[in-house]
């Protein structure tokens, strides 16, 4: 039957996620841009809120919560109302174990996953590649099969905390067809290249990764394309929540504003030039969520949803470009000087475009 | 929980409902386009057969009572169902005999006699419709500022007024023993708060229909001016109380009806939009093109992108209304969530069906296809029941938290 209203977990676990945004994320969010640094203690706060260990299996020391998209898209767009970088930060290791629960085999699960359960550990994954014609559906990392395993080759970039990880989980073209390894980050022929320096999400550390004649064990393979196919939907799941997240942050911050700001005798809200902005806004929030939580809904059903996850990431993507560049239009020059946080929401906003990969619920 | 799965009872009706549009309305939607201000009688008597006693709109004090009972979806399951009509052609919907939009007034602000006196009818007997007057030659969006009166006259009201653009107005006041419910001023000094709602029975000496209008799309569905002068009716025709509060409440009151219609109208909306959208889906694959969901985006088409674009924002505007639906089922206030529909789905419709057209070239500007015509017929959604300009306003009034005086 047709229902919009969330469980009562699921309430607890959204104002409990929202008052850490509010509390611990927004107040370091300037900072963290500026400095494109994200306190050490920070991770191990957001390992103590269940982020990424209540859903490894109780076998492996978790809670063996089911991982559900629906839940996980209400987690990731408070979190990034706090801050996009940051919630990305606090995710990262979830690029691994969630893949992992999604299709590892018991003896991954068994070898890789108890750490995670027990403390804050640094994972990741790598899928985007530095390619204006980047394709999830073909990627130009290859793996081939030799010497009873795989040898993998090719370059990957946007790989969060890529320095810091043992593993890595990387997504290449195996044949016609995608597929996922476990590549030690200490394998022979894998680089790390300098920290990326891009327009947005500066406080997320993100590399480039070379792999040259990588080779794994026929076992670093994890799943099948069609795990594959699950994994990037549920990554644009994440992502799109956490684009409608910023969304509303911009948009909360330039309604405020425009409340208080004063022009030709009104609040500059009481235009409909701006008040007409703020209206557009807070549809297209809705609209996006709705979106997204239809298709984080057909995922939790095990429905085949990737038109769904497409268009809805696609849409939620769109959604805050646009509100985050109405968000600065609306602080008129002051949204353009970094003292208020708007210019940096619509530089993160527009990675939307080009991230893939680079969160999952 | 959250949950997306319709109701099997919903599913099931709406298949019910999607033969009555597959084969009773398609094969004569261009006709009634073509032959405008003509009625397709027997469609109509077969509707009016099967669905006698249905209302549009709904009853806040029963939605209230309901909500506490357990779960209900009536206002969600209208909206499918008019999805579904208006998928098989907006304007035979519109022309469909049911109180329609008057009849939602006198379930908004009407007492239980009220309610009972002037939709009972409706349960059987000949064909009969309803109507809503608000609109004037010189005022729309501005209802506040309109200029019909009615002066108390012993046991009676005395309308006096013009009325425009009042769907199916020629049947309710004059081609069946139907009503209009006429908005009109007590108190011209009053303001909003002199307006009152009033309940004018067919045949009324005093109230003509003077024009029947020319439209650019839903033509099967008629759309009168209509003169009252010196109309009475009886004292008790007034929906909602006589006296002219301090402040907006009665304005607000009559204002109410709309959070039940709006997302009825976006339902519609939808059911245009969605047949504009799968019959550009299934002429594109036939011609080989299909749209490619998974594809890099530096690899997709401007017509594969434009697709998903529409089919998207459809989408999006769909979730919108039912939203705004459940919440009425569950006793929620909607009045946000009623504008968001509207100003969404009018618009969205508005670009799926002018994009459609655009996706088939010539054979979309064609009238040989439907396309052109539900083009046509999608634009009224941006219209009327508050045009987009009118429910983004009043989006952007909740969301602040200013009056009418704050933002106009
Ligand atoms: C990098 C930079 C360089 C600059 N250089 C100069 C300079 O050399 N000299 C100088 O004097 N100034 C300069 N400015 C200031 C710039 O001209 C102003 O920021 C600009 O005029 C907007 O004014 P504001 O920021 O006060 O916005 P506001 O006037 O507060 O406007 C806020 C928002 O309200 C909207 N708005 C305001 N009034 C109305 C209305 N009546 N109807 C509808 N919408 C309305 C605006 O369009 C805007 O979206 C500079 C600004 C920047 C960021
Ligand atoms: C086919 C059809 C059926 C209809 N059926 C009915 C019916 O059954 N009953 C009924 O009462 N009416 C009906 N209407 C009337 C309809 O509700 C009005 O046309 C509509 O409300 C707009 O009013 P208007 O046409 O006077 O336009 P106006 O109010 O003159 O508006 C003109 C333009 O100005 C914009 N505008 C107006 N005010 C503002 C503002 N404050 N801020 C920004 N923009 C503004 C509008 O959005 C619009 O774009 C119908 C109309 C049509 C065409």
């Amino acid at each position: 039957m047709f229902d919009l209203e969330m469980t009562e977990d699921q309430k607890l676990i959204h104002d409990t996620v929202a008052s850490f945004a509010k509390a611990e994320i927004r107040p370091i969010a300037h900072d963290c841009d500026e400095s494109g640094t994200i306190p050490p203690g920070l991770a191990e706060k957001g390992f103590e809120l269940g982020l990424v260990h209540s859903a490894i299996p109780e076998e492996q020391g978790g809670y063996g919560e089911t991982r559900s998209a629906v839940t996980g898209a209400i987690v990731a767009e408070e979190l990034a109302w706090g801050d996009l970088a940051i919630a990305m930060h606090l995710l990262t290791p979830r690029l691994l174990v969630y893949p992992l629960l999604e299709a590892g085999s018991a003896q991954q699960i068994a070898q890789v996953l108890p750490p995670f359960a027990l403390g804050h550990q640094v994972a990741t994954a790598a899928v985007v590649e530095p390619r204006f014609d980047f394709d999830t559906t073909r990627f130009t990392t290859t793996a081939a099969a030799k010497d009873g395993g795989f040898v993998v080759n090719g370059a990957k970039c946007f790989v969060p905390l890529a320095d810091e990880s043992q593993t890595i989980l990387v997504l290449a073209q195996l044949d016609e067809e995608p597929a996922a390894f476990l590549v030690p980050r200490g394998a022979a022929g894998v680089s790390i290249g300098e920290r990326e320096k891009n327009m947005g999400v500066k406080a997320l550390a993100t590399y480039e990764v070379g792999f040259e004649n990588v080779q794994v064990p026929a076992s670093a393979r994890v799943g099948d394309a069609a795990a594959i196919s699950r994994i990037l939907n549920r990554s644009r799941i994440a992502l799109g929540a956490l684009a409608i997240g910023m969304a509303r942050a911009a948009s909360d911050y330039a309604r405020d504003y425009a409340k208080e700001r004063k022009a030709f005798g009104v609040a500059i809200a009481q235009k409909q030039a701006i008040a007409f902005m703020l209206a557009e806004m807070a549809i297209e929030i809705d609209a996006s969520r709705l979106l997204l939580w239809e298709a984080a809904w057909m995922l939790d059903q095990g429905k085949e949803a990737t038109r769904e996850c497409v268009l809805a990431k696609r849409y939620a993507s769109n959604a805050c470009l646009k509100i985050t560049d109405n968000a600065v239009q609306v602080l008129g020059g002051h949204g353009y000087v970094r003292d208020h946080p708007v210019e940096m929401w619509l530089r993160n906003a527009r990675g939307f475009s080009s991230f893939e990969g680079m969160a999952i619920v | 929980m959250i949950d997306f799965e319709l109701s099997e009872s919903i599913v099931n009706s709406r298949q019910m409902i999607h033969m009555v549009a597959e084969q009773l309305m398609r094969p004569i939607s261009r006709e009634y386009d073509e032959r405008e201000h003509e009625k397709p009688t027997e469609f109509l008597e077969t509707m009016w057969k099967v669905s006698a006693g249905t209302s549009f709109g709904a009853d806040r004090e029963a939605d209230k009572k309901a909500a506490a009972s357990g779960p209900k979806e009536s206002n969600l399951a209208s909206c499918v169902n008019i999805e579904e009509l208006s998928w098989g052609d907006a304007g035979l919907y519109l022309s469909i005999p049911n109180p329609g939009l008057g009849g939602a007034a006198v379930l908004a602000a009407g007492t239980a006699e009220q309610k009972q006196r002037f939709l009972a009818p409706f349960k059987g007997g000949e064909m009969k419709w309803g109507a809503m007057a608000i609109t004037e030659p010189h005022c729309g969006s501005d209802s506040a500022a309109l200029q019909t009166t009615a002066v108390r006259d012993g046991d009676d009201w005395v309308l006096n007024g013009t009325k425009i653009y009042c769907t199916s107005g020629l049947m309710a006041a004059e081609k069946s023993d139907g009503f209009v419910v006429v908005w009109a001023t007590v108190d011209k000094t009053a303001g909003r708060a002199g307006i009152k709602s009033f309940v004018v029975p067919a045949h009324t000496p005093g109230m003509k229909v003077i024009k029947v209008e020319n439209k650019m799309g839903i033509r099967a569905s008629d759309t009168a001016m209509i003169v009252f002068e010196d109309c009475r009716i009886p004292l008790d025709n007034i929906l909602g109380s006589a006296e002219v509060q301090t402040g907006n409440e009665g304005f607000k009151g009559a204002m109410a009806t709309f959070d039940a219609t709006r997302p009825l109208v976006a339902a519609s909306a939808l059911g245009i939009g969605r047949a504009a959208l799968d019959f550009a889906r299934e002429a594109l694959e036939r011609a080989g093109v299909k749209i490619r969901y998974g594809a890099a985006a530096s690899t997709l088409t401007a017509l594969e992108r434009d697709f998903m674009e529409i089919e998207s924002e459809l989408q999006a505007a769909r979730l919108l209304t039912w939203r705004a639906a459940w919440m009425m089922d569950r006793g929620k206030r909607n009045n946000l969530e009623a504008s968001m529909a509207k100003a969404k789905a009018g618009l969205a419709v508005t670009r799926v069906t002018q994009k459609a057209v655009e996706f088939l070239g010539p054979l979309g500007y064609s009238r040989k296809l439907l396309l052109e015509k539900w083009m046509r017929d999608a634009k009224i959604n941006d219209i009327f029941e508050g045009t987009q300009q009118i429910n983004m306003l009043i989006v952007a009034r909740r969301i602040l938290g200013y009056s009418s005086k704050d933002l106009s």
